[in-house]
């Protein structure tokens, strides 16, 4: 492998794990401070791309089915969380795994139902439809190196929000005692409802993003949800940080194990997963 | 409930499904079968999610070792001896079980439904994508396998009744097997290990070994299932062991209710049950399914087991006696 060709790989891995981590940090935030078993969030994911979808043949323009997108997936979230998973607080994990399978089957025959079950591409946004040649037969898209850009944009702002505002210090003090914050006047249901939300956008948005490169297609969250599962057992329940190490580390293995080892490249993320559970059982970031 | 009366209930649904052929038509008779199929491999679930407290969302990967078992032990275009490629399909899923058991049981709670399922994803890549499982399409078995045993043949699979009464056969040995077991000191352990593993762990008994014993042989039990799944159909595909069917099988164990065998039995009845009506009805049949799901954890969190309980409590307002 020359060093071009090795540089797109590597692009090409930052930009999957990224994107990766916009759906498991959801997934870990939910766990770790709801106690949530989350089999749907590779739903949300998917309703993301055909929503991405659905309104740039709406607008014409994905950028603007974009910023339209995330408002209503994020009342979407808040809805599913007001009207379902606010009953699953007190249930064990085995009644939210049902409950949660449950939804994948509703939603897909929903998506079924809605838009039918073709594939369905969209259109990269004229502005980022250019690619930057790095020899004289290898060039890279732009709007991959956007994909990672946006990405890390919102690592860094989840980042501020958990450590730096109000809004995350009571987030982070609910995931320790329910009751304690609960009795210092913090509303607790509406912070999990916000915390449900943002989850269910942030995995929308990964699925809007996605949908140019991947295009869009039934059973796409499947996948993408026992990824993320990987990614947050590898990262530690609960961990924001922990997820955005773990979804690079899965980027990396999953994009070099196409590369290097073309027969056994859906294995190389389970045999990670399986590297670490023998050197830490509770992920390489678990607190407490 | 009187023990009396559920022993004898019990009773008069085994008799219900030996003299089922006889009323059932061919179409019926098989579908029987492969529900008595899923029974097996619902109540090898239930024993780790019913009576070790390990919700495992991976369990389908046995039961496709087992079923890619025969399909590659097999020769193509003969038949394979039965109680060869029965006891080979069976320790294979076992084996498996005991393998993947080292690393998944490091694990508790949540993680353990996660591990399970990324585990049970491996085990589909490999037969999807390498060269072991042939093809992503999967693998057709040509010939049921022979029965003779020492050349003398007591029945032949490639009768429908034969075939029937073979599966019927397995599914009641499975249960005595798992009521044996659960009611003997190693089945006592597990309960144990179910209502508080650290207690456990003081009394000195070495839950490791307990739980990876329950979950290598609920394996081999799943095993068996997959077995006469791919006899049945003369079919394997990777889709055996997708995580769907995990979550197909779990749902039966929770439908059924759990800590109980026969809860398992009842839950595959139910599910398959409630499949094929709806497909009858509809393509969209897993919309009505997943709407039934939601309706039962919101609404009947003791599933079908509980519910002659529920219902009698609620019959008799105020002398409930719990």
């Amino acid at each position: 492998m020359d060093i071009t060709s090795f540089l797109i790989q590597i692009l090409n891995a930052l930009q999957y794990g990224l994107l990766l981590f916009l759906v498991a940090s959801g997934l870990t935030l939910v766990f770790g401070i709801m106690g949530i078993i989350n089999l749907a969030h590779g739903s949300f994911y998917m309703i993301g791309a055909y929503l991405a979808f659905a309104l740039t043949s709406l607008t014409g323009n994905l950028m603007l089915a974009i910023v339209l997108g995330i408002p209503l997936a994020f009342g979407f979230g808040a809805l599913l969380e007001k009207l379902l998973f606010v009953h699953l607080y007190k249930r064990d994990h085995l009644q939210q795994v049902l409950l949660t399978y449950g939804l994948i089957l509703i939603f897909e025959e929903l998506r079924s139902l809605t838009v039918g079950d073709d594939v369905h591409g969209v259109a990269i946004p004229d502005l980022f439809s250019a690619s930057i040649a790095l020899s004289d037969n290898l060039s890279y898209p732009v709007y991959r190196l956007v994909i990672s850009v946006v990405c890390i944009a919102l690592a860094a702002g989840l980042w501020w929000l958990m450590q730096r505002t109000r809004l995350g210090m009571m987030i982070r003090a609910g995931s320790f005692n329910r009751e304690m914050v609960q009795s210092l006047g913090v509303n607790i249901d509406m912070l999990y409802r916000t915390v449900f939300a943002l989850g269910v956008a942030l995995a929308a948005l990964a699925g809007m993003l996605a949908a140019p490169i991947s295009s869009v297609y039934p059973g796409m969250g499947g996948s993408v949800l026992i990824i993320s599962f990987v990614i947050v057992v590898i990262g530690g329940i609960g961990s924001v940080w922990g997820a955005l190490v773990a979804a690079l580390l899965v980027g990396f293995a999953d994009t070099f194990g196409k590369v290097l080892m073309p027969e056994l490249a859906g294995l190389t993320v389970y045999l990670l997963m399986a590297v670490v559970l023998l050197w830490r059982p509770e992920g390489i970031f678990r607190k407490g | 409930m009187n023990s009396a009366v559920v022993t004898l209930f019990k009773l008069a649904v085994l008799a219900g499904l030996v003299l089922f052929p006889a009323i059932g038509s061919s179409f019926y008779v098989e579908l029987v079968a492969k529900i008595l199929i899923m029974a097996i491999f619902a109540m090898s679930l239930a024993l780790l999610v019913g009576f070790t407290g390990l919700v495992s969302l991976g369990h389908a990967a046995y039961f496709g070792i087992a079923a890619y078992t025969v399909a590659l032990v097999a020769p193509e275009y003969e038949a394979a001896n039965l109680w060869f490629v029965l006891t080979a399909s069976v320790l294979a899923a076992g084996a498996a079980a005991f393998f993947i058991g080292l690393f998944v049981l490091r694990t508790k709670g949540i993680y353990f439904i996660m591990v399970t399922l990324a585990f049970a994803q491996m085990a589909y890549y490999i037969f999807h994508d390498t060269a072991l499982g042939r093809s992503s399409d999967g693998i057709y078995l040509n010939v049921k396998p022979d029965a003779s045993l020492f050349g003398w043949a007591p029945f032949s699979l490639d009768e429908p009744l034969h075939l029937y009464y073979f599966i019927l056969a397995a599914m009641v040995a499975v249960f005595v097997l798992l009521a044996y077991v659960l009611r003997s000191p190693f089945g006592r352990v597990l309960a144990g290990i179910h209502s508080n593993e650290h207690r456990m762990k003081s009394l000195g008994y070495s839950t490791f070994r307990y739980k990876l014993a329950a979950f290598t042989l609920a394996g081999a039990l799943a095993g068996v299932a997959g077995f006469l799944y791919a006899v049945l159909f003369g079919f394997v595909t990777p889709e055996y062991l997708s995580w769907h069917q995990s979550g197909n099988v779990l749902m039966m164990v929770i439908l059924g209710g759990l800590g109980s065998l026969a809860g398992a039995v009842a839950g595959a009845f139910a599910f398959i049950g409630l499949q094929e009506m709806f497909s009858d009805w509809t393509k969209h049949w897993q919309l009505l399914m997943g709407l039934v799901i939601v309706a039962a954890v919101l609404f009947m969190p003791t599933g079908l087991a509980g519910l002659p309980r529920r219902i009698f409590r609620t019959v008799n307002w105020g002398e409930d006696d719990e």
